[in-house]
């Protein structure tokens, strides 16, 4: 018999606890499964241990209210399975997990796909030489294991993820040798239009975000307008060139580098579960189509959290409640009129919490550059393609995605397409004048994560039901 | 290359990269541990062979992939350390490719 459940949830980060935690008040038998070793996602990563060890303090007041959540999500009669992947998800809802080795089945009458953000991928000449890292994956390893930097750190990037990485950094004891601001010039007065709304739903968000900068431009080397990086090295990174707007190049030492260009929705489940995606012009990205309540173009299939559109820790919460309870108005826990006088006050908290939005992505649009990587440059880490492949097969008269996977092997690799999707689909967009939303990514299709035979094999000793 | 802000006292565990003993902290990544070491890398790519290291530390990138108790291509991002846990770098497979 496979395992049934009323509500599976995937991921354990803001959006997934709290829609567990909300779905259990009412006594729904709801799984999370999550693919790491403790709750809290990527913004509340390690925060059991950190608070263990005394470390949550360096990363801030927002980082500690994580484990408040964590302890609710741990006493909420959820069952919570870590260290646990999905791979399939079929109509019907079947969906099948691996954990441990071990592959099994799941029945559910209601999935939510918490599953996050990834940062976007970050083309230049030496991305994947040792030593080049993103800021999310420094700022994990300082979450989550308590390092920093062992020398002079260089971080260039675009966002509030890189200033909010940088001060803890700094308040962490690790060293800065220079920032590379990479936000275009202009942008800030472009974006001001849209701050007074930004200031009524969020005037904190803001204005800590202010005081990053200001403090990060007074305690490090902080290079504005930087357009340009290349990195050098023999089997690590040595050296890094930049290059400013108004054309000044440098070169420095350098042994670490950390990059960022802003955060995309994970979307491969929901690519392979064929729901219907809409392109974001303001977030340069696909998120899935959604309903008001989260719910997308398949039937019982819920979206919550930064996966249904970046949009920060707070609205992924409130997402996460108001997908759970329309999965409990439609099992018949709550009657509709029930549910929508507990809808409305979580429609305005999500009002509120996405107000800063609209003027974050208009300031932090990352530059074209990053979307027309040198012939040179690798665009498929894990299969070695470099951009011109993608341009010549392009000026051969192919522009779909999936042509060009099957001729150069770009997105084939384990990353399954994840760091050169959208780079692929901007190079072709661009050498064959469509746009990115015309082409789409390549297909993704199970397992979206990868497994062994042998994970698969053990599927035939847990008597799956067909 | 990466470094500890605290000492660990009371809760660290050997782990092997290549046959090194090597100290880690529990509930630590294996990823994390890799970062801390010298040679920075955790496997070589599969056409050129060039080194490659933990890049995203989110269980995307699949840079940071290596043997972990014999298991080829585990993700060193997203699994924790425990004593005695052997880890080795992966070479590419040029030999499958010709």
């Amino acid at each position: 018999m496979n395992e049934k459940v009323d509500l599976l949830v995937i991921g354990a980060g803001p959006a997934g606890m709290s829609a567990a935690i909300f779905a259990r008040n009412y006594g729904l038998k709801v799984l999370v499964v999550d693919e790491q070793d403790a709750p809290g996602g990527q913004i509340w990563r390690g925060i059991e241990q950190a608070s263990r060890a005394g470390n949550a303090d360096v990363l801030g007041a927002s980082y500690s209210k994580g484990k408040v959540v964590v302890d609710k999500f741990r006493s909420c009669g959820a069952e919570y399975r870590s260290n646990t992947r999905v791979w399939n998800i079929e109509p019907g809802l079947r969906v099948f997990i691996t954990g441990a080795g071990v592959t099994s089945v799941v029945d559910t009458d209601y999935v939510l796909l918490a599953t996050g953000a990834q940062e976007r991928p970050v083309p230049f000449p030496g991305w994947t030489l040792p030593g080049v890292m993103t800021v999310g994956a420094g700022q994990i390893v300082l979450k989550s294991s308590g390092q920093v930097p062992a020398d002079p750190v260089w971080i260039a990037g675009n966002g509030p993820l890189p200033l909010l990485y940088a001060t803890q950094l700094l308040k962490a004891g690790g060293q800065i040798a220079g920032y590379l601001d990479t936000t275009p010039p202009g942008q800030l007065l472009r974006a001001m239009p849209r701050i007074l709304n930004a200031l009524t739903g969020a005037p904190m968000d803001i204005v800590k975000g202010l005081a990053w900068l200001m403090d990060l431009r007074r305690k490090a080397n902080y290079v504005p307008s930087v357009t340009g990086i290349e990195v050098f090295g023999e089997n690590r990174v040595e050296r890094l060139d930049y290059i400013t707007a108004n054309g000044n190049k440098k070169t420095v030492e350098a042994s670490l580098l950390l990059v960022h260009e802003g955060i995309v929705p994970t979307i491969h489940p929901t690519l392979s579960l064929g729901c219907e995606h809409e392109w974001d012009a303001d977030q340069l990205s696909f998120a899935p189509k959604l309903d008001v309540w989260g719910e997308s173009s398949q039937e019982n299939v819920f979206v919550a959290g930064d996966g249904a559109g970046i949009g920060g820790v707070e609205a992924a919460q409130v997402r996460g409640q108001i997908s759970a309870l329309r999965v409990l108005i439609k099992n018949g826990n709550l009657s509709d009129r029930e549910g929508e006088k507990l809808f409305r006050p979580m429609r305005s908290k999500l009002k509120r919490a996405l107000a800063p939005r609209a003027f974050l992505d208009k300031l932090y649009r990352p530059r074209n550059a990053i979307f027309e990587p040198e012939d040179n440059t690798l665009v498929c880490r894990c299969e070695e393609v470099v951009a011109s492949s993608i341009r010549h097969q392009a000026a051969m008269g192919h522009f779909q995605p999936d042509k060009i996977k099957a001729l150069t092997r770009a997105g084939m690799g384990p990353c399954q397409g994840r760091q050169c999707n959208y780079t692929v689909a901007h190079i072709l967009a661009d050498a064959t004048n469509r746009t990115v939303p015309d082409l789409g990514l390549y297909r993704v299709r199970p397992p979206f994560k990868p497994l062994t035979v042998d994970e698969l094999a053990s599927l035939a000793d847990n008597g799956v039901d067909s | 290359m990466f470094q500890k802000t605290h000492e660990i006292t009371g809760n660290e565990v050997t782990i092997y990269i290549d046959g090194t003993p090597v100290v880690a902290e529990v509930g630590e990544t294996v990823a994390a541990v890799l970062l801390r070491q010298r040679s920075l890398w955790s496997r070589t790519s599969l056409l050129s062979g060039e080194p490659r290291a933990p890049y995203c530390m989110m269980g995307v990138c699949f840079e940071c992939i290596a043997i972990i108790d014999g298991a080829f291509s585990t993700q060193t991002c997203l699994i924790t350390v425990c004593d005695g846990m052997r880890v080795e770098r992966q070479l590419g497979c040029p030999r499958i490719l010709v």
